[in-house]
């Protein structure tokens, strides 16, 4: 990102020329911001309003493996093998951590 | 979400829940917060974009961001389902939901409308109730307003009969009251507009859903939809099967017919091909930016839309303020969509709380799209996206080998599209 694009402050400036690399630090909020492409659908944090499956609280095992069984066609589905496609084995991995952490309803 | 869900955020709201009957707006009441804030933002259009961004910046900033929505309606009416209106299987009460949920989380819904910004004083000026407001950032996710004079002959008297309902409330009760109206054996012309427009599917789903009401309770009426596209935009296969088999002999489909005039005396509309008659003249005007994106200086594109830095929604235009949802710009294959309206909040929401902490947002946002379109009462079809940032096009990309449409049209995806409606309403609402 070029730096006149941010609207830089200068506090902001100088704590960011000690990390060279930006894009390779690590981003704390990607399992959170990743798992909330599945709230349209699944409810706030995987807390279904009803009607979906409830996201929130399952183990990060079966999130992952369903979501990786939904890419491989090994699923039976209307749609999540369409958006299972979507994602890395390392972002269904940040989003299952992320959804079996939260409180279900 | 459960009540200490709520009550954390409560606890952390700074200004406690505004009261809008305080007239002039003194924000100095803060003295009772637990914690003070890291800043303002301000969130004009309480629709699918701005209220789930309002959510999810308190929500993900621990209730430290001051949020002010301002919305024009009372109540928010859903575009998604408001085509089940007019075919008759819902009515509005079911598409109609309160702000009270957003109130709980600690934003500071306002109902006036906002006349105009000032984005060197990043101030918002109201048209009726309130003072003028400073905000740190503004959020601004307007929707589309119409480009009637692209159409000759819809001027403002045209208007009240020949309606576009193309915004959910009283008129898409009044377009419903036209359709009850009408004899059977009628004409009901459905006229769309060239892409980009607001929900690609949405004229081929209403035309599903007249066509619906037609063939249980005046089966000799026909739909005739005149496409200024050259072919059906969304879903195709899937609509035309829909049409054949459900509706055959009610729909006819006509690609590459734009509408050029409207005559609301005589009720007809000129194409380059004739002029047809109908008994109800259902007109989606060219659509643009929201108006008050267009009088802040927000628009880049063809005089219609809002550039973007898709990292943040950051205006490419003015600094502070992003923009979201259908005023946009549209990234390449991104529909006009409420659900990607809602990505488009929270992508926002988490840049903007990296911003004000001064850190970098992230490098890497992905939003997804799914839009179902009932067919008939209850079966229903779907178109599916994921997009990933790509840094060397500075744009979302669909991701390769993601997305599809439905195999078939189908009653359990009807069960599904009825669970997100209410999902992502509560998504965005609270
Ligand atoms: C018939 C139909 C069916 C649809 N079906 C679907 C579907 O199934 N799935 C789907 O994902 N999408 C669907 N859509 C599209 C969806 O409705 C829009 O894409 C979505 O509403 C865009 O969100 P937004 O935030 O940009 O605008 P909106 O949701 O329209 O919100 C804008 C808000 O801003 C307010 N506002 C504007 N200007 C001001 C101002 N100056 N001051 C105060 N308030 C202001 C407005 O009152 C409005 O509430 C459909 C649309 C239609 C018309």
């Amino acid at each position: 990102m070029k730096l006149r694009k941010l609207g830089l402050t200068g506090l902001w400036l100088s704590l960011t020329c000690s990390m060279p690399a930006w894009s390779q630090a690590v981003d704390p909020n990607l399992g959170r911001n990743l798992a909330a492409n599945c709230a349209n659908c699944h409810g706030t944090n995987g807390v279904s309003v009803g009607g979906m499956p409830a996201l929130a609280g399952q183990s990060r095992d079966s999130l992952a493996r369903a979501m990786k069984e939904f890419r491989e066609g090994k699923r039976p589905a209307t749609i999540m093998h369409q958006l299972s496609k979507g994602y890395s084995d390392e972002q269904i991995d940040l989003i299952a951590a992320y959804l079996s952490a939260q409180k279900a309803r | 979400m459960t009540n200490n869900f709520r009550r954390s955020f409560l606890k952390a709201s700074v200004g406690g829940v505004f009261s809008a009957g305080l007239g002039g707006l003194t924000l100095s009441g803060c003295a009772a917060a637990p914690a003070r804030p890291i800043g303002r933002v301000m969130v004009i259009g309480g629709g699918f974009g701005g209220a789930t961004a309002a959510k999810y910046l308190r929500m993900w900033s621990g209730g430290t961001i001051e949020v002010f929505l301002i919305e024009r309606n009372t109540q928010f009416v859903s575009c998604p389902i408001s085509n089940l209106v007019l075919g008759g299987s819902r009515t509005l009460a079911d598409i109609t939901r309160g702000y009270q949920g957003l109130r709980e989380l600690g934003v500071q819904v306002l109902h006036d409308e906002v006349s105009a910004i000032d984005p060197a004083k990043k101030l918002v000026k109201f048209r009726t109730k309130f003072a003028d407001m400073s905000y740190d950032r503004l959020i601004v996710s307007p929707g589309v307003d119409f480009m009637f004079d692209q159409v000759e002959g819809l001027n403002a008297e045209a208007q009240k009969t020949v309606l576009h309902a193309w915004r959910a409330g009283p008129d898409t009760a009044a377009l419903r009251r036209q359709l009850e109206a009408m004899p059977d054996g009628g004409v009901y012309l459905l006229s769309i507009p060239r892409a980009p427009y607001r929900c690609p599917p949405g004229p081929y789903e209403r035309a599903c859903q007249v066509a619906f009401y037609f063939k249980n309770a005046k089966p000799r009426s026909k739909v005739i939809i005149l496409d200024a596209n050259e072919d059906v935009t969304s879903k195709g296969p899937l609509f035309k099967a829909a049409w054949k088999d459900l509706y055959g002999g009610i729909v006819d489909y006509r690609g590459g017919t734009e509408v050029k005039a409207v005559n609301a005396r005589d009720s007809t509309v000129r194409t380059d091909f004739d002029t047809l008659k109908g008994n109800v003249l259902n007109v989606l005007p060219p659509m643009r930016a929201g108006d008050i994106a267009r009088t802040s200086g927000l628009i880049t594109a063809n005089d219609r839309w809002c550039g973007v830095d898709w990292l943040t929604m950051e205006s490419a235009a003015q600094k502070g303020i992003h923009v979201l949802g259908d005023s946009t710009l549209s990234a390449p294959a991104m529909p006009k969509s409420g659900h990607m309206a809602n990505q488009h909040g929270k992508l926002a929401a988490a840049a903007i709380i990296e911003l004000m902490n001064g850190r970098q947002p992230s490098m890497a946002p992905m939003v997804a799209n799914t839009c179902y379109s009932f067919v008939s009462d209850k079966e229903v079809v779907h178109v599916a996206s994921v997009h990933r940032y790509d840094a060397a096009q500075k744009t979302l990309v669909a991701v390769a080998g993601s997305g599809g449409v439905s195999a078939q049209r189908n009653e359990l995806e009807g069960s599904y599209a009825s669970a997100w409606a209410q999902n992502i309403w509560s998504d965005m609402l609270g």
